[in-house]
């Protein structure tokens, strides 16, 4: 059972009549105690789901550890950057994405948005007893469709079966290293006040996404993920305004926690203009039938830029022509004032934007 | 969006800024002396503070935040009693978003999901239905908790279950009605209120009869109005201009949803399954004579309170908290001592704090940002 | 309190029940119309109609001429503020 080759590693395939080992098969349906045993059942679920798709040299022999090459980094950059997350979500799939395409891209994005190159990721998986063995094929087939897209090769792993309701399905955590070229360094430290602040698109649809993919309020949505990978657009706008300060992905909290952050970093202030902000009409329509707020709703493909004036223009039009770029704006800028995020409104007047208390709940009553 | 966007222009609003203002001078006001407006609902709230509207009017006008926010005058006694129905075992217990994280006097509905109770989230008493549907061998309880605007679908509901024959389903109603508790915000002594931005949705069902006798008997001017920035600024302006013109008398500026004579089918479903609660608890105003509704004898085997044996024990609200003062506009959020200290939107003490149309979070969390007594109060809590 | 979105009907989906969806700006939900529908006005009378969606229910019909009738006053409150602001500004040059 042989596989594409993932981009950005050199692969020679692995093959059952090389004569180290045999591949198994895996018959059953559901995932069992017995296939986080260490017994055969284990090998079978290892080699026919993981192995057959994400099979690569560096994996090598199944040893303890994947050996990676030093000249593939220092080729590319003068350090390294490593990062690790771990991923859940309910449902496991959504429009959009599921949560074999957020762990790779999730941990892929975390490296992008320091300006490295993504190279390598590891995936361990708890497996919650009598999850579908179909389940877990798409998942990992989710993960490999991703990993390419994204130029990464996953190259270790781990695998644990746990008692029934002690995980929720599947829980993926992935570590990734890249390398970062040499001389450039963001960091929130190196934000100024009079940088504008950019977005690559349309927000708030992951979260929206998600909450309406649960069912529990019965709504009919046509908003997908954002899920998808930020190498890309970070790289063309890296080129396009080489003096960029800051990256950051705009995840859990939304846009709202991103922004706080940096004010709270920094002491500077930040200032939203709310008319400049992408929002899709169908993600302003949620959010009024909910009461939510749309700048606290997750992204997962979604980055705030700082970047300074002068160089703008050039970063918004270099992100536009890139897939995910196309809806690109300056939402704001950074004023010496006092570390708050502020927002002039649609309406002419001004508030507040503070950090999110806990998770954000339907205001309807 | 339709009937939202059109209510949103900020072209237009410069203009009625500028005519609010005249109307403010013609009345004499200034910052010391200012025009004082309560808008009744947390809704409107909601929008003053998203939208930023402080920003665009005098300081000559002050807006009292009233009590229309159901989840902001919940007492601690009905979420214990939320929270003992929702421990039980076999129990679904399911509610509105904005009840989940109000703090009752052994924790909130959030903290019992935490604790293993099966609590849930939903959009509509009809979803809470089909949970009942869905799971025979479970008892789903839903918590009614709103205004006049949210009883008809409670009711509803409760008719369809009966029609249904579902009899693992009950409702915990904490309904309350606002009329009662205006007068009683007019007739306390401290309060000095101008005029009155009136609650568009809960109008939509009673209509605008039932708030003659503040025209008529407390010689104020009450404007019913919509949601939106322009809604407020227009309704703002109609109450000053009764002002300016001395009349009083009760006006629909939101004639798009609100028809004057209400909704009478809506009413009829709530005659039908409701009567008049002699006694109703608000967290910071205490009791109210006759503010609530109940289940009526034809319908008790709907009512959680008897299914479950809940006996609603009155808990005092905290001593530091100054809920009830800032509700009836006697004092400014910043004012209580536990503002930003023992409560916050993280740890809420009172109520205000819980919702984010609670006047204490809302100053919280979006704030007028030229404000430094505010800036004060949140700067202490940081050092 | 009592959030309330304007919404279209688009369809029908159980005139017995009553039951219809709306959409919001494209978010779509199955609605109760018991509120806006009686012996004069059955629930298909609704279809396509404009209404104010409160928790599951549409609690009311959008008067079309009523919002035209508030935006046009809307417009003359604040045209006419303005127009006096200019005369002053003019009177005090």
């Amino acid at each position: 059972m042989k596989t594409a080759p993932a981009k950005g590693a050199e692969i020679v395939p692995l093959k059952a009549e090389d004569g180290l080992r045999r591949h198994g098969r895996l018959s059953a349906k559901k995932i069992t105690l017995a296939h986080g045993g260490g017994g055969s059942a284990m090998r079978d679920l290892i080699d026919d789901v993981f192995i057959s798709a994400f099979e690569n040299p560096a994996m090598g022999d199944l040893e303890d550890q994947a050996r990676l090459p030093l000249t593939q980094f220092t080729a590319s950059g003068d350090r390294l950057a490593f990062t690790t997350d771990g991923f859940v979500v309910d449902p496991l799939f959504f429009p959009g994405g599921d949560l074999g395409k957020l762990a790779v891209y999730g941990t892929v994005n975390d490296l992008a948005v320091g300006g490295a190159k993504p190279l390598y990721l590891s995936c361990a998986m708890i497996i919650e007893e009598g999850v579908e063995v179909e389940t877990l094929r798409q998942l990992v087939a989710s993960m490999k469709a991703a990993a390419a897209e994204a130029g990464v090769s996953i190259v270790t792993g781990d695998t644990k079966v746990v008692g029934k309701g002690q995980a929720d399905k599947v829980f993926i955590t992935t570590a990734g290293v890249g390398a970062i070229p040499a001389g450039l360094n963001l960091g929130v430290r190196q934000v100024q006040p009079g940088d504008v602040v950019i977005v690559n698109g349309k927000l708030g649809d992951h979260g929206a996404a998600i909450l309406a993919a649960r069912g529990d309020l019965e709504l009919e949505s046509p908003i997908h993920s954002d899920c998808r990978p930020l190498t890309g657009l970070v790289q063309a706008l890296l080129k396009a305004a080489p003096n960029t300060h800051f990256i950051r992905d705009c995840t859990r909290g939304g846009l709202a926690s991103t922004l706080n952050e940096v004010s709270d970093g920094t002491g500077f202030g930040i200032r939203l203009q709310e008319k400049a902000i992408p929002l899709r009409e169908e993600l302003r329509g949620f959010c009024e039938i909910l009461g939510l707020d749309p700048l606290y709703l997750a992204n997962e493909g979604s980055f705030a830029a700082f970047v300074p004036r002068a160089e703008a223009e050039a970063a918004l039009a270099a992100l536009r022509r890139v897939d995910g770029g196309q809806e690109a704006a300056i939402i704001g800028e950074v004023t010496t004032s006092g570390g708050r995020v502020i927002m002039d409104t649609l309406f002419g007047g001004a508030r507040i934007v503070d950090m999110l208390v806990g998770e954000q709940l339907p205001r309807i009553c | 969006m339709k009937y939202a966007d059109e209510f949103r222009d900020s072209a237009l609003a410069a203009g009625l800024a500028k005519a609010i203002a005249e109307q403010l001078d013609a009345l004499g006001a200034t910052e010391e002396t200012p025009v004082r407006i309560m808008e009744v609902c947390g809704g409107h709230t909601h929008a003053i503070f998203r939208y930023g509207l402080a920003d665009l009017l005098p300081k000559s006008i002050e807006f009292l935040h009233g009590p229309g926010c159901p989840v902001c005058v919940l007492p601690r006694s009905r979420v214990d009693d939320c929270l003992a129905i929702a421990m039980k075992p076999n129990v679904i217990f399911a509610t509105f978003g904005d009840a989940m994280r109000v703090p009752g006097s052994k924790g909130s509905l959030l903290q019992a999901k935490g604790d293993g109770a099966d609590v849930r989230m939903v959009y509509s008493p009809l979803d809470a239905l089909t949970l009942a549907r869905r799971n025979p061998d479970k008892e789903v309880v839903f918590f009614a908790l709103g205004f006049e605007t949210t009883m008809p679908s409670t009711a509803l509901t409760v008719l369809k279950a009966r029609e249904e024959g579902i009899t693992n389903f009950s409702l915990l109603v904490n309904h309350i009605t606002i009329i009662p508790t205006l007068r009683a915000i007019l007739d306390d002594p401290e309060m000095r209120i101008d005029g009155f931005i009136g609650p568009g949705h809960v109008t939509m069902i009673i209509g605008t009869e039932p708030y003659g006798f503040i025209a008529s008997e407390y010689k104020k001017p009450l404007v019913v109005a919509g949601f939106e920035p322009l809604d407020l600024l227009q309704s703002l302006h109609m109450v000053l201009k009764q002002k300016v013109e001395q009349r009083c008398e009760i006006e629909n500026q939101y004639a798009r949803v609100v028809p004057n004579t209400g909704n009478a089918v809506a009413r009829k479903a709530v005659e039908q399954v409701y009567e008049t609660r002699e006694h109703c608890e608000w967290r910071g105003l205490g009791d109210i004579e006759q503010s609530g509704v109940q289940f009526n004898a034809a319908f008790a085997a709907y009512d959680a309170e008897k299914k479950f044996a809940i006996h609603n024990a009155s808990v005092p609200d905290p001593a530091e908290c100054r809920c009830g003062d800032v509700l009836k506009g006697l004092a400014k959020p910043w004012q209580c001592p536990a503002f930003g200290k023992a409560c916050t939107p993280e740890i809420p003490l009172g109520a205000l704090m819980v919702s984010s149309e609670g006047s204490c979070a809302a100053y919280y969390q979006y704030s007028a940002v030229h404000n430094e007594a505010l800036e004060e109060a949140r700067n202490a809590k940081a050092s | 309190m009592c959030l309330g979105v304007p919404g279209q009907i688009i369809a029908i989906d159980d005139p017995a029940k009553r039951i219809a969806t709306v959409d919001v700006a494209g978010i779509r939900r199955k609605v109760d119309l018991s509120c806006i529908v009686d012996e004069d006005n059955p629930p298909e009378s609704c279809l396509h109609a404009w209404v104010l969606v409160h928790v599951g229910f549409a609690m009311s019909r959008i008067d079309e001429a009523e919002a035209e009738a508030t935006l046009k006053v809307l417009h003359e409150i604040g045209e006419l503020a303005v127009e006096r602001e200019a005369m002053l500004t003019s009177e005090v040059q």
